[in-house]
């Protein structure tokens, strides 16, 4: 049988990618969204293994309420994504320094 | 190593294999069709865990509308890619220690006796009889059904957002003011005009 620590292993190995493309993909802002998007599955996957480990099922609760905030998320980041192409006409993140921080 | 074991390492590599290309490939829209694919393996490793919901709502919300909703983006935007590529592997040396370092630190952690088997064994699967969505729809509709309805509340807020923040108004276009056009009275429209009776001829 497969023990706990492999998916939390999966877990990890998966939210160590997601970073590595945030640092890989720092100008493309699509790419950005979608590294995001894979973090928060990763976390969801060590939620469900406990959940599955502990026979306690808030933790696929918990998930759950993890998914609607990552639809809403994608869905306004996507907004504010068409947003900022239609005034700047690109989705560079180089482009963005008119607050110029 | 039994049938589960088995599936669970396919699924898992072909996860690994998918999260790998998503932030590697050139092609948004092949990095998007890559995202897909982790999302199903994702989906098929929860299934060896017993969470039949979530995989399925998983696939459902996540392939069916956020990520449809990637492609509708990723499409109607013409980006340059050239210039979004530039610089792509100057982070890759340092990126790639920290990901290593942060999964070899998650492993000695793991791997330190705190969850091992006899910490936590595999419990025995449920019976057929089981149904994880009425356990999960059980938990969701009693205790926790306040943070339901705040999430309820986090939906219809992004709804607003998005739709808030995308719609615009062009110059020279023509909009109907139904507010105006039902508040119109019969004055402003129709005026009546006395005027005296004038005597019609005679036709002959």
């Amino acid at each position: 049988m497969i023990p706990l620590t492999h998916y939390l292993v999966l877990g990890a190995i998966l939210f160590a990618i997601s970073t590595v493309g945030i640092f890989l993909n720092r100008k493309n802002v699509v790419i950005l969204l979608m590294s995001i998007e894979l973090l928060l599955l990763a976390v969801n996957l060590n939620f469900v293994a406990f959940s599955h480990y502990l026979q306690d099922t808030a933790g696929q609760v918990f998930v759950f309420f993890i998914l609607t905030v990552a639809a809403a998320e994608a869905a306004i980041g996507l907004a504010i994504l068409i947003v900022l192409f239609r005034n700047r006409h690109s989705i560079n993140v180089e482009d963005l320094d008119i607050l110029k921080g | 190593m039994n049938f589960t074991g088995l599936a669970f390492y396919f699924f898992a590599s072909v996860l690994v294999f998918a999260a790998a290309m998503v932030v590697s490939i050139r092609n948004p829209v092949k990095s998007a069709l890559f995202l897909v694919l982790a999302f199903f393996s994702a989906a098929c490793v929860w299934i060896t865990l017993e969470a039949e919901f979530l995989a399925i709502v998983l696939v459902l919300v996540y392939v069916g509308a956020v990520m449809v909703l990637f492609l509708f983006v990723i499409m109607m935007l013409d980006v340059n890619l050239e210039r979004l590529r530039e610089g792509f592997g100057e982070y890759l040396p340092m990126g790639g220690l920290i990901a290593v370092l942060m999964v070899l630190e998650i492993a000695i952690v793991l791997n330190s006796g705190g969850f091992g088997e006899e910490q936590f064994p595999r419990p025995q699967g449920h019976l057929g009889s089981y149904s994880n969505t009425r356990e999960l729809g059980l938990l969701i509709y009693t205790f926790y059904v306040y943070p339901f309805e705040l999430a309820a509340v986090i939906l219809l807020v992004a709804i607003v957002a998005a739709i808030s923040l995308t719609l615009r108004k062009r110059p020279g276009t023509k909009y109907q003011k139904p507010a105006e056009q039902v508040t119109v009275k019969k004055s402003d429209r129709l005026r009546i005009v006395k005027m005296p009776a004038e005597p019609q001829e005679k036709q002959e």
